[in-house]
């Protein structure tokens, strides 16, 4: 795919998406200059997994970090409950900071943080309700609070019928639900969620992201996912952050990434979803210069209160100029309509710096991405 | 008395083969749970004690694992005899059936400990980390997830094992240890005997098939990986 010649900067006029991003609260997940570096060893340089991750999970709220396999997203996410610890800078959860912990103190913080797996990583030989107590066996609670605890969160996550069957039983969402169940059962303020829809079929991946936003909702938890589908983050997360060879290079509130993604990184894992990458015909073709007879290509993004505006009736009337739709995609992300639609226009200065300029009185942005 | 060998065998040879079978399944037996209790801990550790794992120890992991390999790797008659020393400190003597367990425990307990070592290592390295998550302590994971994850490896280990001592206990006629083996080559082989040599045999074969028929039943019921 040709890289989109820029013409205005694609900023958004108008970022205030309909629903607001997690309320700004304080951070209960710091990053703060963090970073993990693995030894040299024999015949090998040391490998820096992450660098320089400066990060702030909002309390209550959905964070999604995506990257490719070897970004460095299990580490980081492994940080925060010190099964990694950073060789620079800290990582705190509600101030504690997890590196400098030993490992009695870091055992009873874990207790305050959940967990939950892309393999679900339940004992097979424990019935569903059993793995759901064993975080209560171990932090010693007695048998009988420990069935008071497990069977409402049996409920929660809609496996009653299911107590006594064991994981072989059961089919991948209800394993990663059994997860999930178990992940809370220490009523933790932290879940951390390592891959858990990557093993799963689309369907099965909504309904585990629906409970996942159900749990933040209901137990106000605060959520860390870590992911490599950007279809995952449009679905739960307030935040994201993307990472690309160990480091953040670039973070915000959801709808507002993918309004305006500013990195490659961001633009190629949204080009599957969002109406980002052009047809591969019309990209072939697409140059970078105008020429005489040529048409400009469009790409205009629909935000925030003005995604549902009819602009590009009101363009062609008031310009009288024709549009020609190439590719069009309403979505909803986070709550907020978002769309996104190419279309081609007559190529001369004029025309572009006229419909480019009625695009953006509408609070929408426009960018022209070649010609043809 | 019913006559087990339906007259192929004097009453005197069948009355011989009852008391050294009864012999070998008391050896078998009891260096079997020494072995198995001197065996499990060690093997526990050796799965868990490499660098970066459960209980770290990577040099004293190393120590032991030359221990056991050292162990395993002398022939059991020739350990029988070297440790006789050894056998006549702990039993008070080195000949009978008694001290037969003695030897028989020493080579049954590096066996076992291998063979539950591979057992552990089977376990999914992901439960250990989920664990971990949950903030088990080392022991919790080992007696909450590593073993019982593992116990039905270790019940076909544990098998394995008591088939590996039956034919051990063969060779400890050589100390005067008694048993089925014993019998064999005294009756069978140096008195010319081929049919007290057969119902040996015969003995056997029906033993170890009873063993691993029982240990395989155990495994199956303990698994629950595969049902459904």
């Amino acid at each position: 795919m040709n890289a989109p010649i820029t013409l205005t900067t694609p900023s958004v006029q108008d970022p205030s998406p309909a629903r607001p991003p997690a309320p700004a609260t304080r951070p209960i997940i710091r990053f703060e200059a963090a970073a993990k570096a693995y030894p040299a060893r024999r015949g090998h340089a040391s490998v820096a997994a992450l660098s320089d991750i400066t990060l702030d999970v909002p309390e209550g709220a959905i964070l999604g970090v995506i990257g490719r396999s070897g970004a460095g997203k299990s580490t980081l996410i492994r940080l925060v409950n010190g099964l990694e610890k950073p060789t620079a800078g800290r990582v705190t959860v509600d101030g504690v900071d997890m590196g400098a912990l030993d490992e009695a103190a870091l055992r009873a913080e874990r207790r305050s943080i959940g967990m939950i797996f892309q393999h679900f990583n339940l004992l097979a030989r424990r019935t569903a309700f059993d793995n759901v107590a064993l975080p209560l066996e171990i932090a010693g609670l007695p048998a009988r609070e420990i069935k008071a605890r497990v069977e409402p969160l049996l409920e929660l996550v809609g496996l009653s019928d299911k107590r006594d069957r064991y994981p072989a039983e059961l089919s991948g969402g209800q394993k990663q639900r059994v997860g999930i169940a178990r992940a809370l059962a220490t009523r933790p303020r932290v879940l951390l969620s390592d891959e858990a829809t990557s093993a799963l079929d689309p369907e099965t991946t909504n309904q585990i992201l629906a409970l996942l936003r159900k749990v933040n909702a209901e137990l106000n938890l605060t959520v860390l996912l870590i992911t490599h589908e950007m279809a995952v983050i449009k679905a739960v997360a307030d935040r994201v952050a993307v990472i690309d060879g160990g480091r953040i290079v670039e973070e915000g509130a959801t709808y507002d990434v993918f309004a305006a993604p500013q990195h490659a990184t961001t633009r190629s894992f949204l080009s599957a979803l969002t109406g980002q990458s052009l047809p591969p015909e019309l990209a072939n073709r697409l140059t970078a210069e105008p020429a005489p007879g040529r048409d400009a290509v469009l790409r205009i993004v629909f935000t925030g209160s003005h995604a549902t505006d009819p602009v590009l009736s009101r363009v062609s009337r008031l310009l009288s100029v024709d549009v020609n739709i190439i590719q069009a995609q309403v979505d909803e992300i986070a709550g907020a309509p978002f769309g996104v639609i190419v279309v081609s226009i007559p190529g001369d200065a004029a025309t572009v710096a006229a419909v480019v300029g009625a695009v953006e009185r509408l609070h929408l942005s426009a960018e022209v991405l070649g010609y043809v | 008395m019913f006559d087990l060998s339906f007259g192929l065998l004097p009453p005197a040879i069948v009355e011989l083969i009852i008391e050294a079978t009864r012999q070998t399944l008391y050896m078998v037996a009891v260096s079997g749970v020494l072995g198995t209790l001197l065996g499990l801990p060690l093997g526990v550790f050796l799965a868990t004690s490499r660098k970066g794992e459960l209980f770290a120890a990577p040099l004293a992991n190393q120590m032991l694992g030359l221990v056991v390999n050292a162990a395993r790797s002398t022939p059991f008659i020739i350990l029988v005899v070297a440790i006789i020393p050894f056998t006549r400190l702990v039993a008070g003597t080195s000949i009978g059936t008694h001290a037969a367990i003695v030897p028989l425990t020493v080579a049954a307990a590096p066996f076992i400990a291998r063979l539950i070592e591979a057992a552990i290592r089977e376990v999914d390295q992901g439960l250990v980390e989920a664990a971990r998550a949950m903030g088990a302590s080392p022991l919790q994971i080992v007696a909450k997830v590593l073993l019982p994850e593992a116990l039905p490896a270790i019940t076909l280990a544990l098998t394995l094992a008591a088939v590996s001592l039956l034919g051990y206990s063969a060779m400890v006629g050589a100390v005067g240890g008694g048993g089925l083996g014993d019998l064999g080559i005294r009756f069978g082989y140096q008195r010319f005997m081929p049919e007290v040599m057969a119902a040996v045999v015969i003995v056997l074969i029906l033993l170890v098939q009873g063993v691993q028929t029982l240990g395989d039943l155990l495994a199956r019921r303990l698994d629950k990986r595969s049902r459904s």
